[in-house]
């Protein structure tokens, strides 16, 4: 075993090390001077000194800036000024970069090498005491779900455990309720699902073998099947049966449009791009594993969501990524952070680090996100991933597998990752959740993925696959056992290439290792196929075939494990009934002066969730693939707030892509109904304000709550799911797919905690012309600004109020017969290239869009709040400023197109408001004329930039 | 006359290719997407091909060093093919990864010998970040590199985690620098953001002695249509984008051999 360094040279600067010593300031301790990182090898091998030198000079150390060391530790023990840590991954957490040093070394020649592990080594310099040593390490070095701090003799390259075969019965006592419920607790059930299984059992007249009840586990969790939407709930009296198909999908239906090609069936939804092209749309969840490692889940969260593009139709490539994140505040003190939970702050770094190291290294463009902030995210952040997918028309349509096709598995080897990820998924989080769920964490490889999927594409293209799905939550137990449901399937769980021994039958069978995806291959076609994949050295094997008995039969080294009947598996699961209830809370509504309005805007601005997000923005790709129209950052500085993104994704045609998001989990504290309706309009908002219109747009639904078992929560899901329903027909805009994570909630102290209703609605939407895209930021002084809707006293759940320490009562509201109207109209006057620039009013108001409208433009404004469109009692300048109310936007208007643009808008509310300036001043003229606001531009926009310029 | 043979190499990770392929395409080539395994198994001859261009990407996830890995299976397995392709008078390209693989490798700033070793680098940005933003360039007018005859400036973007150059001052001193990062006016800068990654004499493409392998940090192929610059919105899009010309410089020169 040989034991390589790698450092940088001492005179040269080491970024890693340098981000560590602000890290480590930020956690408030002083005194530090330098951090150097290095990086371990460890060798399982025995090589000759001329070998390893040969590898450290070729391959490990970079001759122009790095040097080596090899059998020697250096600073091995800490003395006094400097410290040592060394942090190694767990067993069985897997290091890609152990897999791409085991075939570089190789290609060097050096063929007999074992094993390959890494470790990092920190050298601290600086005066510390012990317990400065034990926070850094805990809050900075070391995550234990993954990571150790290696002592002085480690075992590094531990024996592999052996697994021999033994089945595994388990006793079902069918009238024993006490003891059904306990098993069914161990596997994931409900009482009345371990009943219904006992009684198919009895009927088979055996004792189910332990792989078939964590497939029926898996299969009838809600992250899989959704059981709670799809459940029989009484809401304040009325029966629902089966939520999602009396609201969104109904809607969906009602709608009818011909260009949705395929709905809520696969693994995304499918709408036509331009008669050739289809396009398809899926926003995932990954909140609980990026909750005990923001990393490692975030980034397989973005895996997960690229696969199912992939697994969507015959395969479509992946485009596009959007990112919405919800945390606590970055600012929040160490003490209220409950125990077992990473710092908001380490959370939100984890988690842009890993979203941006996987969506980069695949070459998806991410363009598109959010971030909100809410301490009750804290115990329960919230991470979805959203991917856009194109393909060949002919190819957008769920395959059929015959029975004899053949069953191959691709891509990744199958470890212990992630067993149980799926039920896990599904509970409820708590300070013991780290140490129970360890094993529900995966370190993603997304080189392995970027091979999928350039493969598969073309294996697709080759027409080599009669159907593909994605390994994903439930691993092969969920892509196979879905698949196989019209026919049946036999697989021999031996043949499933594993990354390490010891695995047992079942193991393999639940494994949720990543980057695994599934297809049916004829018989004629396998040989073809498995050459394809060999030239792109990505693995595929085929594991089993399909069959005609409509069977799940499983076998390991001819040992039948599982024979259940499809039947059951899949219609077997007793349904949900659930009791809902909804009634309307109170808030203390503000009862204060008008503060000053500078200080307030400049507070707004400042916000966590309005203030720029351009450190996370810039660490993502936004370029590749060359599709981008309109970037997340737009202006004269390319440092402004766009809204929606557009894209090119035939880079040849002129036909464009909108991508853009709603989401306002403060409006739920008041109503969730109206919390849904405006993030629809929010998501649609975007859309417009780039050009766009509302002719085809769909919907993704997003739902992440607290838990459903509380009735008063499952009545805010309804609420919430009507709003869908409403909107989505009263807009025309359908939902084509959609995804829950409920039991967001975390016990602390003895008390719950759960996250604030979240509903995220992606929109996609198609641009005919990309040349005819807007982008928010002011062009020219002189110009005219109009505001297009109507401004209520519409302040609750604003950022203005939480600037004040309220909530409110009065919610904005929608009214979408008017809203559509004047949607319309707007598109039209986009259409004729009327409007200069475009900006969507949402949180904080006219005063946060004008402010950014102007310092994105890098010009003045002025505007008079008196010839603003009122509506009811608002009579206060601050509550104009600031009022949420929706569907409203401002534009510029060229003075020479004034006449044509008010003619065009004729019969919607709109209007004249202020002018462009070329001061470098925001002024504000209020409903007395007076002035009441003259803020420098620099000013605000330096507001808007500091909270995240890390 | 016969079509421009472009082969655009792919290797696990590469992900700027088809983007690469579009640039050449339009520029008038004919281009190859080719694996590297095709190379290395000799199912497809670099010979057959007039240019050679080596992607944007994470060549095997940028593990052990951006383009190490690539760079290490480049030399060892194809170093005497493209050592002949450039000998023959072939073009070669490396944009971004592909910049990072020619220096590892030893193909830049060459000339590429059995015993040639890596004499400059490419490490982390001093920003220690990824860093996705569009930079202003100017380019070296005394340079004989091919793919920039008659470009002065060029507005691009860069999308990288490691694009400081580096190398000792002798081998700097001998360089030929072919891109500068410059500020808005056109002067070549250390200052961040405008030199995004605090490269060494400001530089963020060079090429080799013969003038023709050209590498550059930033992303010519991002920027070939006017709609893809940052401020068409505000300024109108331009007919063409400014990285075009890298390409139909490298296109026409090979046609009007």
């Amino acid at each position: 075993m040989h034991r390589i360094e790698v450092y940088f040279k001492e005179q040269l600067p080491d970024s890693a090390g340098q981000g560590l010593v602000k890290g480590i300031y930020d956690l408030g301790i002083d005194g530090i001077s330098d951090v150097r990182v290095m990086e371990v090898y460890w060798l399982d091998a025995e090589l000759e000194k001329q070998e390893l030198k040969f590898i450290c000079q070729r391959l490990l150390a970079d001759p122009i800036t790095q040097d080596y060391n090899f059998n020697g530790i250096i600073n091995g023990k800490s003395e006094d000024g400097l410290y040592s840590i060394e942090v190694a991954y767990n067993a069985g957490v897997i290091d890609p970069v152990e897999e791409t040093a085991m075939k570089a070394v190789q290609d060097l020649g050096i063929k007999n090498i074992r094993a390959i592990k890494t470790a990092k080594r920190y050298l601290i310099r600086g005066n510390l005491d012990k317990s400065d040593l034990d926070l850094i390490c805990s809050r900075l070095l070391v995550n234990p779900i993954i990571q150790h701090t290696v002592g002085d003799n480690p075992v590094v390259f531990p024996e592999s455990p052996r697994y021999s075969f033994s089945l595994k019965h388990v006793e079902l006592p069918e009238d024993d309720d006490a003891e059904l419920s306990c098993i069914g607790r161990r596997f994931g059930f409900s009482l009345n699902e371990i009943k219904a299984v006992a009684s198919y059992f009895s009927g088979l007249g055996r004792n189910p073998v332990d792989v078939e009840l964590e497939t029926l586990a898996q299969t009838w969790s809600e992250h899989c099947v959704h059981k709670t939407f799809k459940g029989k709930i009484n809401f304040n009296g009325t029966v629902i049966d089966n939520l999602l198909k009396n609201t969104i999908i109904k809607a969906t239906g009602d709608l009818n449009k011909p260009w949705c090609l395929s709905v809520f069936k696969d693994n995304a939804g499918v709408i036509d791009f331009d008669g050739k092209w289809a396009l398809c749309f899926k926003v995932e969840t990954h909140n609980h594993p990026s909750a005990i490692e923001p990393y490692g889940g975030a980034s397989t969260g973005v895996g997960g969501v690229v696969r199912d593009i992939l697994g969507t139709g015959l395969g479509a490539k992946p485009i596009f990524n959007t990112d919405v994140f919800c945390f606590g505040d970055p600012d929040m003190p160490y003490e209220d952070v409950p125990e077992g939970v990473l710092h908001p702050r380490r959370m939100l770094k984890g988690v842009r680090a890993g979203v941006a190291d996987y969506g980069n290294r695949l070459g998806i463009p991410t363009g598109n996100g959010a971030i909100c902030f809410d301490n009750r995210y804290t115990a329960n952040p919230l991470v979805y991933c959203g991917t856009v997918g194109i393909m060949p028309e002919e190819f957008s349509q769920m395959g059929n597998q015959k029975p004899g096709d053949l069953v191959v598995l691709a891509g990744g080897r199958t470890g212990r990752d992630g067993i149980h990820g799926v039920t896990f998924a599904s509970e409820q989080l708590s300070k013991d959740s780290t140490r129970v769920s360890f094993s529900s964490v995966q370190i993603g490889n997304p080189i392995v993925e970027k091979k999928l999927i350039d493969t598969i594409i073309q294996a697709r293209d080759r027409r080599l696959f009669t159907r593909i799905t994605d390994c994903g939550g439930g691993g092969l137990s969920s892509a196979v056992g879905e698949m196989a449901t019209e026919t049946g399937v036999k697989i021999h769980l031996d043949r499933v290439p594993l990354k390490y021994t010891g695995l047992s039958y079942s193991e393999i069978w639940i494994s949720e290792s990543q980057e695994r995806m599934i297809m049916a291959v004829p018989p004629e076609n396998v040989e073809e196929l498995l050459n394809l994949f060999a030239g792109e050295n990505t693995e595929a094997s085929v594991i089993g075939e399909f069959t005609d008995d409509k069977k799940l039969q499983l076998f390991y080294n001819d040992n039948q494990v599982c024979n259940i009947d499809m039947d059951f598996l899949h219609e077997g699961r007793p349904q949900l009934e659930l009791r809902a209830l909804w009634q309307k809370s109170s808030h203390t509504e503000p009862n204060s002066d008008q503060p000053d309005l500078a200080q307030s805007l400049l507070k707004i601005l400042g916000s966590w969730n309005i203030c720029s997000k351009e450190w996370v923005i810039r660490q993502y790709d936004h370029e590749v693939q060359g599709s981008s129209v309109l970037k997340p950052l737009v202006g004269k500085e390319n440092d402004g707030p766009g809204d929606a993104a557009v894209i090119r994704p035939i880079l040849d045609s002129n036909i464009g892509v909108i991508i853009s998001n709603g989401i306002n989990p403060k409006y739920s504290d008041i109503d969730p109904y109206w919390m849904a309706a405006s993030a629809i309009d929010e998501s649609l908002r975007q859309i417009i304000a780039v050009g766009g219109n509302l002719e085809r747009v769909a919907l993704l639904d997003n739902f992440c709550w607290g838990n459903t078992g509380k009735p008063e929560r499952l009545g805010s899901l309804v609420r919430a799911c009507q709003a869908c329903h409403d909107i989505s027909i009263a807009y025309g805009t359908p939902f084509i797919s959609g995804k829950d994570s409920l039991n967001n909630e975390f016990e602390f102290h003895g008390n719950t905690i759960a996250i604030p209703d979240t509903l995220l609605i992606s929109a996609i939407s198609v641009m005919p012309n990309i040349n005819k895209a807007v982008s928010m930021d002011f062009k020219k002084a002189g110009d005219l600004i109009y505001i297009v809707g109507t401004t209520y006293d519409e302040l609750g759940g604003s950022e203005y109020f939480k600037s004040l320490g309220y909530i409110g009562n009065d919610v904005p509201q929608l009214r979408p017969e008017q809203a559509k109207r004047l949607m319309d109209n707007l598109s039209k006057a986009t259409d004729k290239k009327l409007v200069k620039a475009c900006h969507d009013l949402s949180e904080g108001g006219l005063g946060v869009a004008i402010a950014e409208m102007a310092f994105a433009g890098n010009l003045g404004a002025t505007l008079i709040l008196k010839e603003i469109p009122l509506c009811g009692s608002i009579t206060r300048n601050d509550y104009i400023l600031f009022s949420e109310s929706n569907s409203r936007f401002l534009v510029e208007i060229s003075p020479e197109d004034e006449a044509e643009f008010e003619k065009l808008m004729k019969g919607v509310i709109c209007a004249c408001i202020g002018e462009v300036t070329a001061l470098d001043t925001l002024q504000v003229f209020g409903l007395n004329n007076d002035r009441i606001l003259s803020i420098e531009i620099d000013t605000l926009k330096e507001a808007w930039q500091k909270p995240l310029k890390w | 006359m016969s079509k421009v043979r472009t082969l655009i190499l792919r290797a696990p990770g590469t992900n700027c290719d088809m983007e690469t392929a579009f640039a050449f395409e339009k520029a008038g080539a004919e281009t190859s997407l080719i694996h590297i395994g095709e190379l290395i198994r000799r199912e497809k001859m670099l010979g057959d091909y007039r240019i050679m261009s080596f992607p944007g990407g994470f060549t095997y996830g940028d593990d052990l060093g951006a383009g190490k890995v690539i760079a290490n299976e480049i030399s060892l397995k194809l170093g005497e093919d493209i050592a002949l392709f450039i000998e023959n008078g072939g073009l070669i390209i490396g944009i971004c990864n592909g910049f990072q693989t020619l220096v590892k490798s030893g193909i830049l700033p060459g000339p590429l010998s059995p015993n040639i070793r890596q004499s400059v680098t490419l490490t982390n940005n001093d920003s220690g970040k990824f860093e996705c933003r569009w930079v202003y360039l100017a380019a070296n007018s005394k340079s004989n590199c091919i793919f920039t005859k008659d470009i002065e400036r060029l507005y691009l973007p860069v999308a990288h985690g490691e694009g400081k150059l580096v190398a000792d001052a002798q081998v700097l001193d001998n360089l030929n620098i072919v891109l500068y990062y410059t500020d808005e006016d056109g002067n070549p800068t250390m200052n961040y953001p405008d030199n995004p990654n605090g490269s060494q004499k400001s530089i963020a493409g060079i090429c080799d002695n013969t003038g023709h392998v050209f590498a550059l940090m930033p992303h010519p192929e991002r920027y070939i249509k006017g709609s893809q610059h940052p401020m068409w919105s505000r300024e109108g899009s331009k007919k063409q984008g400014d990285g075009f010309k890298i390409f139909q410089n490298a296109v026409d020169w090979v046609k009007h051999l």
